[in-house]
């Protein structure tokens, strides 16, 4: 066991993919020398050469378009979008070509590629840095799309991650980088696409995933002081949803809430409610509560504490899933 | 408004000027001080039949779309010297990235009318396996594929390998976003790659005016590469310099950009109607270059063939088209369970859980019955 932060152990997970395999390669923006702008890369050109760990030109679908015919070409390219916001030029890209060659070759093309993101918000950052697209990605069929929590998540999700024979989307919840947790390097914790329980609860079930896990159990603790028993999910895998895990809670508690930072309109939060009331109808006490962004864009970070889901604003949700 | 493509006077005066032309719309061949090639008689021959048979198949599979046997075709005819030129400059290591017109690429990679045919009848969106034939997929969203191929050409650079990379696009696609990263990446790489550019005059309806005000292979020195305008209606000419842009490729002295200036004689897909946006004239002077009757006045004048080999040549062709038409008749598929088969490689549980309520819904019988 060693402590990291979770920044620290994805680079560690990065570079022990790296040593396993000499397919795998990096690419991204200011990936090299610089380590990205959140270090996250950090060293892995020194160790490992500006072949296999390469700054790109500025481009984002360049960056996904590139990685494509490196994939197509046997190799495991593992891309970095510097920031949430800068994701969308290569939005064409990842539906159009890196979700679909799989289906269109007739299973003859395999692209095992991951492309990280940081994203969320709660660093003070101005426009475009503080975005959840993870919707946007889970809707569409042919892409997976993870999140890790904790240092030790974030260890062995990018290394499975790069493991897995088709694309993967691995979203770094960027506030969440410099904590610091316990990471078991000697075997993975799970499975890449299965939740996992943070806490155990009888009375509600919050579903979070990526930085909108440690809210749940900040507010797990504050309902706990007013004698309420809150189980809290952490999905890991946002697209395939680990659907079992959740109803085997719900079915327990009797009360769903989901917390995301993303906008709760067409968001993450209203598949797993409709999923979770489809499944669960006769064990929910409640109907199932979303907690997440509002419908603005993201706005000016002075006011983003407001804007996320919080403790508040998710006891606030909890007292209406008992009022009713 | 009904109107010629009119280039802008500078492209004009470029296309005069720096056009790499080999063999003259009359048939006649005519040095270059850059580009060599002297095709031993097979090979010329070869060319011809090439052309005559990628041509006819076309004229078949358009007449198969009209006939409700196809939902789609995307005709080639004009551009059967750029293609076939490019094409059968490629060697077998070399990968090619097609856009969804190159039909006569496919022809020289041995993807035969048939696949071809397959995306247009909607039996898959493939129609082939893209390692067997080193030659993907067909790539619909214009751009895109110049960015895998680049990719692609890394991962040759990556590896030491001596094979170069062939990318496709058109005077549209030159306006994409993804067109010019492919062209930043290829150019800081020195990536083995070929781009060849068939500038066919037409995005379906809007000029190649619409597109850009300079000459479109003078860009690719502005990503700082060569770009070279070839006659593209001139098979010879395609040949020459797709093989030394191949072989620059592969001795690692990075990209070229190739403009083959050539003509959509046809619609853009069977969905199009060009009267409504082009002049017969127009149509009527590039009739006039054909790349298929030059090459037949060259063979025939310096004796290469007789006029009893060009009828054999027709003959083939017309069994080629008979054979698509054959093929594309009977082709059935997917079932509608397949659909579930190949969204990932790994297994996941919704796509079990929605094969399994397609299966319900359906039984077993219909759900694996070809459509």
């Amino acid at each position: 066991m060693t402590e990291r932060t979770l920044a620290k152990a994805i680079n560690e997970g990065l570079r022990k993919a790296m040593e396993a395999d000499p397919k795998v390669l990096l690419l991204g923006e200011d990936i090299g020398k610089l380590g990205g702008v959140f270090r996250v890369t950090d060293a892995l050109q020194k160790d490992f050469g500006d072949a296999r760990v390469i700054d790109s030109p500025l481009g984002e679908s360049g960056i996904v378009g590139t990685s494509v015919g490196l994939a197509i070409r046997g190799y495991r390219p593992v891309s970095e979008i510097q920031f949430d916001g800068f994701v969308y030029p290569a939005f064409d890209q990842l539906v159009s070509q890196v979700a679909k060659q799989h289906a269109r070759s007739e299973g003859a093309i395999r692209l095992p590629l991951v492309v990280r993101i940081p994203y969320g918000g709660g660093i003070g950052a101005v426009e475009h840095h503080s975005e959840s697209p993870e919707a946007y990605f889970a809707h569409t069929p042919g892409l997976r799309v993870v999140s890790p929590s904790t240092p030790n998540d974030g260890y062995w999700m990018v290394r499975q991650s790069i493991e897995c024979d088709d694309p993967v989307i691995f979203l770094e919840p960027k506030c969440r980088y410099w904590e610091k947790g316990e990471v078991d390097e000697a075997s993975p914790p799970a499975g890449l696409f299965e939740a996992a329980v943070r806490r155990e609860g009888t009375d509600a079930t919050l579903v979070a995933y990526g930085p909108s896990v440690r809210t749940c159990l900040k507010a797990a603790d504050a309902a706990a002081g007013e004698g309420r028993s809150l189980e809290v999910i952490d999905l890991r895998s946002i697209s395939p949803l680990d659907v079992d895990a959740v109803a085997t809670s719900v079915e327990k508690t009797g009360r769903l809430l989901i917390a995301h930072e993303a906008p709760t309109f067409g968001g993450m939060g209203a598949e797993i409610a409709a999923r979770l009331t489809e499944r669960c109808f006769f064990s929910l006490s409640a109907p199932p509560i979303r907690v997440g962004g509002y419908h603005t864009p993201y706005p000016p970070s002075r006011v983003e504490e407001e804007y996320l889901p919080n403790v508040d604003r998710l006891l606030d949700a909890l007292d209406r899933a008992f009022e009713f | 408004m009904v109107r010629a493509a009119k280039a802008t006077r500078e492209e004009s005066a470029a296309a005069d000027e720096d056009l790499v032309q080999l063999l003259t719309p009359s048939g006649e061949r005519v040095a270059h001080a850059a580009y060599a090639l002297e095709p031993t008689d097979d090979e010329a021959r070869g060319l011809f039949r090439d052309m005559v048979i990628i041509r006819r198949v076309d004229v078949e599979a358009t007449s198969l779309q009209r006939q409700g046997q196809l939902a789609l075709w995307a005709p080639l005819r004009g551009q059967e010297a750029a293609q076939i030129g490019a094409g059968r400059a490629l060697e077998p290591d070399d990968f090619c990235f097609p856009g969804y017109r190159e039909h006569g690429i496919a022809w020289c990679r041995g993807i035969t009318p048939e696949q071809s045919a397959r995306s247009f009848r909607q039996v898959t969106n493939g129609g082939w396996d893209p390692y067997a034939y080193n030659y993907a997929d067909p790539s619909i969203v214009i751009g895109n594929n110049m960015l895998n191929a680049v990719g692609y050409a890394m991962g040759v650079q990556h590896d030491g390998a001596e094979s170069a990379v062939m990318a496709c696009t058109g005077d549209g696609g030159m306006s994409q976003g993804d067109v010019a990263e492919a062209f930043v990446w290829a150019s800081v790489f020195q990536a083995p790659i070929v781009f060849l550019l068939q500038n066919n005059h037409w995005a379906i309806s809007e000029p190649t005016d619409r597109q850009t005000r300079i000459p479109l292979y003078k860009r690719a020195e502005g990503f700082g590469f060569p770009g070279v305008r070839v006659d593209g209606n001139d098979v010879f000419a395609m040949l020459a310099v797709t093989r030394a842009a191949l072989a620059r490729a592969r001795e690692g002295s990075g990209p070229t950009l190739i403009e083959a200036f050539t003509y959509r004689m046809g619609a853009h897909t069977t969905s199009d109607d060009p009267t409504r946006y082009r002049v017969d004239e127009e149509v009527e002077e590039w009739t006039r270059r054909d790349p298929i009757e030059r090459l037949r006045r060259h063979l025939l004048a310096t004796k290469v063939a007789d006029e009893g080999w060009i009828a054999s040549v027709d003959e083939e062709a017309e069994t080629q088209a008979r054979a698509l038409r054959e093929a594309v008749v009977e082709m059935r598929g997917p079932t509608p369970i397949s659909i579930f088969d190949h969204v990932y490689a790994e297994p996941h549980p919704l796509v079990d859980e929605e094969r399994a309520q397609m299966l319900e819904l359906l039984g077993a019988e219909e759900a694996g019955s070809p459509k």
